[in-house]
C-alpha cells in the first residue's frame, strides 16, 4: 500500500511565501503574549500549592469557594476538570502563607462545608526555595541542550566535524566569559544562541543555521500554544519541548541528507527544483513517521488521563509544527543563502 | 549472509533471553514460581514511581541555624552551672547570634580560671579576653559540625518516626542544603503522615508562675524570667479553638529527651485516652527532685511550645512515671506517643516540598497509561501491517521485541516507573517505526529501479543506517540532558526515552535484517512483500 505516491511532486518551495506567512504570524502572536501576557508558570517554578479533589457529587465553583473562605483561601484559583467525574483544581495564589499547612487546611475546611465525598486525589505544594531551584534547573538543562546540539548541528549538517570543534571552543569561550562576569543562567542562554546563529552566518554554516532556525520556530510556537490556550508551564512541559526539538532535528536532518545525496550526483539542477524535488522523495517517510508518532501522542492526548494531558497537548503541537518546519522553514533557508550568496 | 543467519539468531534469541529472566521478577507470575525459581532469577525489579503507586513525596529543610542557636543556649547553661561552682560572679553573659557567647565578668581576675575552665570544657571554642570581657566564639568547623549532625539526627529520628508508621519500602535520605527526602508510598492518610514526620516534638517540663497573675501579664507586663504559653482547646460544640494562657517560668526543668517509653491508655474514669511516659534513671531522678521540691506547685507539660496540662504536684514522683493528659482523640494519642518514643527533633523542620498522590489517583493512571499505551501501540501494529505488507508484520515483531527490551531494560537498572515514564514508552512506540519506514522506504526505491530482492534490502540497510543513527541520536542527547537535570518523573521520562532509543535500534536494525536474510537469501523468496 502506498499513501504517497513515488515521483510526487508538490511544489513546496513555490508555497514557501504562504508558508512565510502563516509562521510569520505565529511567531509574532506568541512574541506579542508574551509580552503582553506573559506564560502563565505552574506551581514548579512560582512555589505555591495546587490541589486535585474529587467529590461524590458535582460542586459548584463558588460553593468550593466559600468553603475555603474561612481559611481565607476563598482568592485562590478554582478549576473544575470535565468529564463525568466531579474533579476540580485549586490554586492557591498566596505566597506568604505557611504552605505546608494548606493540604491540612484545605481539607479539613471542605469536610467542614461538605461532610462527606471528600477525596483530596493530589497534592503539589512547592516552597520558594524549592521554586528556585526547579527554575534554575530547568534553564540549566535549556542550556545545556543548547550547547550539545549546537555543536553536533554544527559538525553533522556540514559534515565538518572541524566545525564542530570551532563551534564548541567559541561557545565555551564565550559562555565562561560571560559567567565570570557574573551573567545569570537566563543571559547564558541568549549569549549561547547568539553565538551559534551569528558563527553559523559566517563561517557560511548555511544547513545548520537552517535547522537551528527551524528549531527556534517550533519551540516558540509551541510555547505560543501554550500562551494562547492558557495553560501552564511546568517541568514536565519543558521536558515536552525538549524532547521536541530532538525530534525536529531528526526530521530535518532526513531532508538535509536526501538533498546533499541530490547534490552529489551528477545531473545539474537549479537548486530550488533540487530542493523541491528532495522533499518530495522524503516526504513519504516524514508524513508517515509523523503520523504514527502523532496517533500515538494523540492516545495519550485523549486516554492518558489528566495529569499527562497537557503534556502530550505540548508534544502535539511541538511534533506538528516540526514536521511543517522541516519542510516549510529549513529548506526555504537554504534557498535564500543560496539566492543571496549564490554558493552551493 | 547465509552463515552469518545463525550467530545472529543466537544473539538476538539471548538478547531476548536475558531481556525475558530480568523482567520476570516484575511480573505478577514471579509470586507463583517456586522457590528455586526465585533464587535463580535476578532481584531487581521495576519500582511505581508516586505518581503511580500513591504515596508521598516530602522536602524538608532543617533549621541548622537553630540548632546552632540551641546548642550555644545549652553551653550558657552548663557555663552557668560551672560559673557558680567556681563562685565565678558575671554581670551578663549572653549569646552573640550564630557566633558564640559574651560575657561581662565582675572581677577581671576570674578571667584566667575561666579560661582555662572552658579550653578544658569546650576546646570548640576560640577565647579572647579583653579586661572583664569575655567573647566564645565557635570556630567554623564546629559550627558545621553541629549543623551537619542536626541533619544526621533529624534523619535518625524522622526514621524512627517513619518505622513506627509501618511503610513498606519508605525512602529516606539526606540531600544538599541541609535538606531531608522523604518518600512514603502507599500511604493512605497523608497529611496525618506528614504531620507526625514534621513535628518537632520537644517536650519540656515547666513550673506555673503562682506568683504573678495572668492578666497582668497578658497585658505587656511579663515578670523577668517568665514567660507566656497556651493551652489550646477545641470546644466540642462549635469545633473552634480556645487559647488558654498560662504564665510559666521559662527554665526548662526537664526535657523529653530522658523519655524511654510513651504508651497510650485509657482513664477508666473519664473514658478518654492518655499517654503514659516512662523516664530514665536520670530522668527519674530529676523528675523526682522536680516534684519533691515543688510540691503543691503546678507543673507545665508542654509539647512544642504548646501547654498540654498543668496538674498540680501532690508528691515526690520517685517511679520516673507520668502521664501527659490532654483531652485528645486516640489518633491524637496514638501519634503524640509514636514522636516521644522516637525522640525530639534536634531542630525544627519546615515542609519545603510536598507531592501528594492519593492512591486513586495513582491506580487512574496507571490504568489510563497503559489504555493509552495500547490503543496507540495497536493502531501502530496494524498500520505497519497494512502499510508494508509483510515487512511491516516483521516490523510489528521488532516493535515487541522493543517494548520487551524497555521493561527489561527498566528492571535491569532497578528504575522507577513513572507516568511521564509511560508516556516515553507511547513516544518510543511512535518513533520506533521511524527506524524501520527509512529501511522499508529505500528498499522500496531500491527495487523501483530494478534492483532484486537481496540487493535492495542490502542497499536498503546500508543506506538507512547512518541515517537512523543520527536521527535517533539527537533525542538521545535531549533524553540524557533531562536525565541529568530531571526531577523524578521527568527522570523517568528520559529512562524510558533512553533504552527505548538504543534498543530500538537494536530491534529495528539487526533483528529484523535477520528475518529478511532468512526469507530471502536463505528461503530463497522472490518477491519482497513490502
Amino acid at each position: 500500500m502506498e499513501i504517497i505516491k513515488p515521483g510526487i511532486n508538490i511544489d513546496f518551495i513555490g508555497k514557501r511565501k504562504i508558508a512565510y506567512f502563516i509562521s510569520g504570524s505565529l511567531i509574532l502572536i506568541t512574541l506579542f503574549l508574551l509580552a503582553w501576557k506573559g506564560p502563565r508558570y505552574g506551581v514548579d517554578f512560582t512555589g505555591g500549592v495546587v490541589i486535585q479533589v474529587r467529590f461524590d457529587k458535582k460542586k459548584s465553583i463558588d460553593e468550593i469557594r466559600e468553603a475555603l473562605k474561612p481559611i481565607h483561601l476563598d482568592d485562590s484559583i478554582i478549576q473544575e476538570f470535565k468529564g463525568k467525574e466531579a474533579e476540580y483544581l485549586i490554586r492557591v495564589r498566596k505566597t506568604n502563607i505557611d504552605l505546608a499547612k494548606v493540604h491540612d487546611q484545605v481539607k479539613d475546611a471542605l469536610i467542614a462545608r461538605f461532610k462527606k465525598g471528600v477525596e483530596i486525589r493530589r497534592v503539589e505544594m512547592v516552597g520558594p526555595k524549592i521554586g528556585k531551584e526547579l527554575k534554575q534547573k530547568a534553564l540549566l538543562a535549556i542550556f545545556y541542550s543548547i550547547l550539545f546540539i549546537a555543536i553536533y548541528i554544527s559538525g553533522r549538517f556540514e559534515m565538518k566535524w572541524m566545525m564542530s570543534i570551532v563551534m564548541a571552543t567559541a561557545l565555551i569561550i564565550s559562555v565562561y566569559t560571560a559567567f565570570s562576569l557574573g551573567a545569570k543562567v537566563t543571559w547564558l542562554i541568549f549569549i549561547a544562541m547568539i553565538v551559534t546563529l551569528g558563527l553559523c552566518w559566517f563561517l557560511k554554516l548555511r544547513y545548520a543555521l537552517g535547522a537551528i532556525i527551524a528549531l527556534i520556530h517550533d519551540v516558540t510556537i509551541t510555547v505560543g500554544a501554550f500562551l494562547i490556550t492558557q495553560k501552564e508551564i511546568s517541568l514536565a512541559i519543558v521536558a515536552a519541548l525538549l524532547t521536541i526539538v530532538g525530534y525536529s532535528l531528526n526530521d530535518t536532518i532526513i531532508v538535509f541528507d536526501r538533498i546533499r545525496e541530490n547534490l552529489r550526483k551528477p545531473k545539474k539542477q537549479p537548486f530550488p527544483i533540487l530542493v523541491n524535488k528532495s522533499i518530495n522523495e522524503t516526504l513519504s517517510r516524514t508524513v508517515l513517521t509523523s503520523s504514527t508518532t502523532l496517533f500515538v501522542v494523540l492516545a495519550l492526548f485523549l486516554l492518558g488521563g489528566k495529569v499527562i494531558h497537557d503534556f502530550a497537548f505540548a508534544m502535539l503541537v511541538g511534533i506538528t509544527v516540526g514536521t511543517y518546519s522541516s519542510i516549510f522553514v529549513a529548506s526555504p533557508i537554504l534557498l535564500i543563502w543560496e539566492e543571496e550568496f549564490g554558493k552551493r | 549472509m547465509n552463515r552469518g543467519i545463525l550467530w545472529r539468531v543466537i544473539l538476538a534469541g539471548f538478547a531476548v533471553f536475558v531481556g525475558l529472566i530480568y523482567l520476570i521478577p516484575s511480573l505478577p507470575i514471579y509470586n507463583a514460581l517456586p522457590d528455586w525459581a526465585k533464587k535463580i532469577l535476578p532481584d531487581k525489579k521495576i519500582h511505581l514511581g508516586l505518581d503511580l503507586r500513591g504515596g508521598i513525596h516530602l522536602v524538608l529543610d532543617v533549621d541548622v541555624k537553630k540548632a546552632v542557636e540551641t546548642h550555644l543556649d545549652r553551653m550558657i547553661e552548663e557555663l552557668r552551672h560551672e560559673m557558680r561552682k567556681h563562685k565565678i560572679r558575671y554581670l551578663k553573659m549572653e549569646r552573640v547570634g550564630l557566633e558564640g557567647i559574651d560575657i561581662k565578668l565582675m572581677r577581671e581576675k576570674d578571667a584566667d580560671v575561666l579560661s582555662s575552665i572552658i579550653k578544658r570544657n569546650y576546646p570548640e571554642l576560640e577565647i579572647t579576653h579583653k579586661e572583664k570581657l569575655i567573647s566564645l566564639r565557635l570556630k567554623p568547623e564546629e559550627k558545621h559540625r553541629i549543623m551537619n549532625m542536626a541533619v544526621e539526627q533529624a534523619l535518625e529520628t524522622i526514621r524512627n518516626r517513619v518505622d513506627q508508621f509501618g511503610v513498606s519500602e519508605p525512602d529516606i535520605r539526606k540531600q544538599q542544603n541541609n535538606t531531608i527526602l522523604v518518600q512514603l508510598p502507599g500511604i493512605k492518610d497523608p497529611a496525618r503522615a506528614i504531620k507526625l514526620i514534621g513535628k518537632t516534638a520537644l517536650l519540656e517540663f515547666k513550673l506555673v508562675d503562682e506568683e504573678h497573675s495572668v492578666e497582668e501579664a497578658l497585658k505587656g507586663k511579663i515578670p523577668p524570667g517568665d514567660e507566656i504559653l497556651y493551652q489550646i482547646k477545641k470546644d466540642p460544640r462549635t469545633g473552634r479553638e480556645i487559647k488558654i494562657p498560662f504564665l510559666l517560668k521559662k527554665r526548662t526543668l526537664l526535657t523529653g529527651e530522658y523519655i524511654t517509653d510513651a504508651r497510650v491508655q485509657i482513664d477508666p474514669r473519664t473514658n478518654e485516652p492518655y499517654v503514659f511516659i516512662t523516664f530514665d534513671s536520670r530522668g527519674a531522678r530529676i523528675f523526682a527532685r522536680i516534684t519533691g521540691e515543688n510540691i503543691k506547685k503546678r507543673l507545665a507539660i508542654i509539647l512544642d511550645n504548646k501547654v498540654y496540662s498543668a496538674p498540680v504536684i501532690q508528691d515526690k514522683i520517685t517511679g520516673g512515671r507520668a502521664q501527659i493528659t490532654g483531652a485528645f482523640t486516640m489518633q491524637e494519642a496514638h501519634d503524640l506517643a509514636i514522636v516521644l518514643r522516637a525522640g525530639a527533633l534536634p531542630a525544627p523542620v519546615k515542609v519545603i516540598e510536598e507531592r501528594t498522590v492519593g492512591p486513586s489517583l495513582g491506580r487512574d493512571s496507571i490504568e489510563k497509561g497503559i489504555k493509552a499505551a495500547l490503543v496507540g501501540g495497536a493502531f501502530v501494529v496494524v498500520f505497519m501491517a497494512i502499510y508494508y505488507n509483510v515487512a511491516g508484520i516483521i516490523a510489528d515483531f521488532a516493535l515487541l521485541l522493543n517494548i520487551l527490551f524497555i521493561m527489561s531494560g527498566l528492571a535491569m537498572f532497578g528504575a522507577t516507573l513513572t507516568l511521564p515514564g509511560i508516556a516515553g514508552i507511547i513516544l518510543t512506540i511512535g518513533m520506533a517505526v521511524d527506524a524501520n519506514v527509512l529501511i522499508f522506504e529505500r528498499i522500496r526505491e531500491e527495487l523501483r529501479t530494478g534492483k532484486g530482492p537481496i540487493a535492495a534490502i542490502d542497499t536498503g540497510y546500508g543506506r538507512a543506517f547512518i541515517t537512523i543513527l543520527d536521527a535517533n541520536l539527537t533525542t538521545l542527547i535531549a533524553a540524557l540532558i533531562l536525565f541529568q537535570f530531571g526531577t523524578g518523573p521527568i527522570r523517568g521520562f528520559a529512562v524510558t526515552m533512553s533504552i527505548g532509543i538504543v534498543a530500538n535500534m537494536f530491534t529495528a536494525i539487526f533483528v529484523t535484517r535477520i528475518i529478511f536474510d532468512y526469507l530471502y537469501a536463505v528461503k530463497g523468496l522472490k518477491k519482497v512483500l513490502i
